[in-house]
Order: C-alpha cells, then structure tokens, then sequence
C-alpha cells in the first residue's frame, strides 16, 4: 500500500519542528559559549537544586490537593442522573476555557493586601493577612487552575462503573466504605494515572503562577528556566541544561503514573 | 445516615467546589463595572473600560493576531494530521507503535521545554520572530491532538470497505473521498476543535516564539499583568466568559435537539 507516504509531510514537519529543537536543547546543554563540550551547565545547575526540589515539592502538594477535592466530586458527579452529569461537567470544564493568565489575575484581585479576601475579613474584625506572595498563594494558583484536569479524567472512569457494581458488593457483605475501596478505587486507577500527570506537568513547569501569585520570591524551574532565555540571566547553555533536568523529573512521574494504565486506555482519557 | 442526608451532603461538596471554581470569576466580572482603578474598593458603577477595551489598539491587534494563529494553524495541522494518521495506519506495527509513541512526546512534555527549544530554532537559523514563528509552533503543537483523535476512528472503521470501494471501481481517490472521509469525520473535527481551543489558548509557547510584534492576546495579557493594574483586564475577562458561556450553551443544547431527535428515530424503528 502506498497509504504511508501520507504521513511523509508529518514526519517531516516533526523531524524540523520536534527533533531538531529538542536535538538543539541537548546540544545547548552540554556545551559552552564556544561550542566546547561540556558538563559545567548541569553544575551550575545543581546550584539551584533548592528552587528545583521546592518546584517538585510544591507541584505535589498541588497534585495531592487537587486528588483530595476532585475524587470525591468526581464519584458524585458520576452518580447523578444523566442530564445533571452533562451539566455539572460542563460547568467544570467552563472555566478551563478562560485563558489562565486571566484566571489568575483574578486570584491576585481576591488575595492582593487590600483585596476582597481582606476587605470582606476587615468588615468582621479580621486581618489584614498577608496572602498573597506566599508559597500558598502559588499552591492555591495550581490548585485552582488544574483542578479541572483531575476531576474530568477521574469523571470519565467513574461514569463507566456501573451501579449494581456496588449493589452487589453490598450484597456480598461489603460496607459502603470498604465497597468504595475495594471496587470504585481499583476501577478507577487508570483515571488517577492520567489526572496526576494532567495536573503534575503544568504545576511542576509553570514559570506564570509563581510570578503573579509568588510575586517573584519563590522561584520555580519554570521561572529558572524562562530566565536563561528571555531575562536579565541570559545563558541559553544553563537554561537548556535546566529544561533537561526538568524533562527527568517528568519522565519519573510519568514512569511512576504510568504503572497503573496501558497507552490504550490513555488516548481515551486525553481526548 | 440518612439517604436524604447523604445526598444533601454531596449536593453541598458539589456546590462548595463550584463556588471554588467560579467565585474568582464572578468576582472579576463585577470588578469590570468598577469606576475605581485600584482593585481593592468598589467605588460605583461605569462602563469605560468595556469602551477603552475597544479602542485599545494593541489589544485589538492581538485578538487579530490570536485568531488569524488559531484559524491557520489549525487547519494546516489538520490536513498535516489527518493524512499523518492515515499514513502510520498503514504501516507495520512495529513502525506505527514506534511513530505513536514519538507522537506522544510533545502532549506529555512540558509546554516550556517546547517553547524554549523552539525559540533556539528560530534564533539559531535567524529567522526572525513574526505571525509565521507563532503559526508553525503552534501547528507542531497541535497536529498530535489531530492524530489522537482520528487515530481511534480509522481503528474503529471496517477496512474492508476502503477495498470494497475500490473493488466496485472507484480510485483511490474517489475511495477516500466516498468512503473513508466520512467514516472518520467525526474524529478530524473533534481534533480540529481541539486544536482551534489550545491555540486560542496558548501562551506558555507563543511567549517564546512571538517577540514584540506578534503577539497574541495571551502574550499582551501577561506583559498587562506585569506592568501595572489594568481594570481592562476585568472587563476582557467579562467578555471572553460571555462568549464562551454563549458557545457552550449553544454547543450543548444543539446536542440534546440531537440525541432527542435520534431517540425518536430509534423509537420508530
């Protein structure tokens, strides 16, 4: 058949846009502004080994945030009657369609010094809290822009369990807990794999969030990162030897994540 | 517990994380009609931001810009992708799992890493920052959505039928056209669409590769957001969920007209 050569133009396009730039990024990495080899870069990059390890422990505790609120939303959503479920998953996925820079921005508006949040506060005695520029800022930012890409995987295992599932390990004995934990958890694995790399990959390298919610006092890779290439820092070597280091820590995640699904199931969900 | 109890309960988590979701935007929307500049007080009520909104001639220049990306570079990856899918169905396994996988790598990378190996790219071969750097990365981003989605279609589809076509005379061309086209429509404009919403979209990349005189609206919004407090912002914010809101209300009811009208075929068959 010569139906193959229909995919000439994209491999093409691939191996220019894809291959080539990354191919560069590993060139950039290992060499200095000579074009010398070597391995300073990812020296110089251990130097920020805290920014890297407070990105991957920040970008977790989003993670784990948005598992603890979406699970039990998603189960809820799933047990709805047909039409509710519609709605109620188009009203979580309606904000993911507002740009997140503006979703934000919205965020600064509510948490800035004298913000709503504080105001609102005053008018009962509180406060004035100091909220935003702090680490639960940037958590909260994550939390919130992302959390739409755990529940709707998570929704999407969940509606295919199928009621008398549970009905009949009530039947066998089963407390509404333990059914839980025995049926709806094991079934619904494959979602949590694909929710925790959904909301992981964008914490762990956003470089906006820690901006306007960190107010620049808690650098992230991502931040690190966009630094090298377009601030005052300009090295693309190190930045490229960073952008890496970053690609690692998501290849672990995603090795990690990806021991509960098969790659089938997974274009399913991204979809 | 009660059953009512139960429900009670769920429906109040339900409505706590919703009101996580949407009071932000609530909230930015009233600040829009805000007369004051400052985002603290809400000192009355005014319109003039929605009207400098429209005279601000950088802020129109990038919704031109975004939508002109967006168009372009969506059905450029559309063709690339769709061919692309037909192309790596018709290989050997082994080739195709290869090729998928590779397929894979620019969904689950970080959108960083792909803008900044971009940009080196770009610098690299002096090709200077314009629509066109913004319009080819964001066709590298997108034709995978466009593989993803048709890819499960071609599966689903009977490939006897593309040869049965062929049996009864028809060219290859006239085969695709009559009978394959139509079999994976569905899947080319799911990805379309999705393509079309993430380029509308994209920032992380577009930042990297637009420069000074491309930029889309999401690049112009964070350098607004950086530079000082703009109650435009608010106003924008307003009108992009408005149009949004609109599209999927329309989008879904289209959809019930739809399914309501199938069950009743299905009845009278």
């Amino acid at each position: 058949m010569k139906a193959k050569i229909a995919a000439a133009p994209y491999l093409l396009w691939a191996a220019l846009f894809i291959v080539i730039p990354m191919g560069l990024v590993g060139y950039y990495a290992v060499t200095d502004a000579n074009g010398a080899f070597t391995l300073d870069n990812f020296a110089q990059g251990m130097h920020f080994a805290p920014v890297i390890g407070s990105s991957v422990w920040l970008a977790i505790i989003a993670t784990a945030l948005c598992l603890l609120i979406a699970y039990p939303l998603a189960y809820l959503i799933s047990r709805k009657s047909f039409n509710h479920q519609r709605t109620l998953v188009l009203l979580v996925m309606l904000p993911m369609w507002m740009n997140f820079l503006l979703r934000t921005y919205a965020w600064m508006t509510l948490l800035e010094n004298n913000g709503v949040t504080n105001r609102l506060l005053g008018l009962i005695g509180l406060g004035p809290y100091e909220m935003i520029n702090t680490q639960g800022a940037v958590i909260l930012g994550m939390v919130y822009n992302y959390l739409p890409f755990m529940i709707l995987p998570l929704y999407s295992v969940m509606t295919k369990i199928e009621p008398f599932l549970m009905e009949a390990a009530s039947d066998l004995g089963c407390s509404p807990g333990e059914a839980l934990r025995r049926v709806v958890l094991p079934l619904s694995m494959p979602g949590i794999a694909t929710g925790i790399t959904m909301v992981f990959v964008p914490s762990v390298s956003t470089f906006v969030i820690s901006v306007m919610l960190g107010g620049g006092s808690f650098m992230l890779i991502g931040d690190l990162i966009e630094m090298q290439f377009l601030g005052n820092a300009y090295n693309p070597h190190l930045g490229a030897a960073l952008s890496l280091v970053l690609m690692m820590i998501l290849l672990i995640c995603m090795a990690l994540t990806d021991m509960f699904s098969n790659p089938e199931e997974k274009e399913g969900l991204l979809l | 517990m009660t059953k009512r109890q139960n429900s009670l309960l769920s429906n109040l988590y339900i409505f706590v994380v919703m009101a996580f979701l949407y009071v932000p935007i609530l909230v930015m929307i009233v600040y829009s009609f805000n007369t004051s500049k400052s985002r603290g007080a809400f000192l009355g009520f005014t319109t003039k931001w929605y009207l400098e909104l429209f005279q601000n001639e950088s802020i129109l220049s990038a919704l031109a810009n975004t939508l002109i990306v967006a168009v372009v570079s969506s059905v450029i990856a559309t063709l690339l992708g769709t061919a692309a899918a037909i192309g790596i169905r018709a290989m050997k396994k082994r080739n195709r799992d290869l090729i998928m996988n590779f397929t894979y790598l620019p969904v689950m990378s970080p959108e960083i890493v792909m803008g900044v190996s971009l940009m080196l790219l770009f610098v690299l071969f002096r090709i200077d920052f314009s629509l066109f750097t913004v319009i080819a990365a964001h066709i590298t981003f997108n034709v995978p959505y466009i593989i993803l989605s048709v890819m499960p279609k071609l599966r689903q589809m009977d490939q006897h039928l593309y040869e049965a076509a062929m049996d009864l005379g028809c060219t290859p061309f006239q085969a695709f056209i009559k009978v394959m086209l139509p079999e994976i429509m569905p899947g080319i404009i799911t990805g379309f669409l999705i393509a079309f919403t993430f380029s509308l979209d994209d920032f992380n990349i577009s930042y990297f590769v637009s420069g000074e005189r491309a930029q889309t609206l999401p690049v112009l919004i964070y350098s607004m957001t950086r530079k000082r407090v703009s109650p435009e912002i608010n106003a924008l914010s307003a009108i992009i969920f408005l149009v949004v809101l609109t599209v999927l209300i329309l989008t879904n009811v289209n959809d019930v007209r739809k399914e309501k009208q199938m069950q009743k075929g299905g009845r009278r068959g």
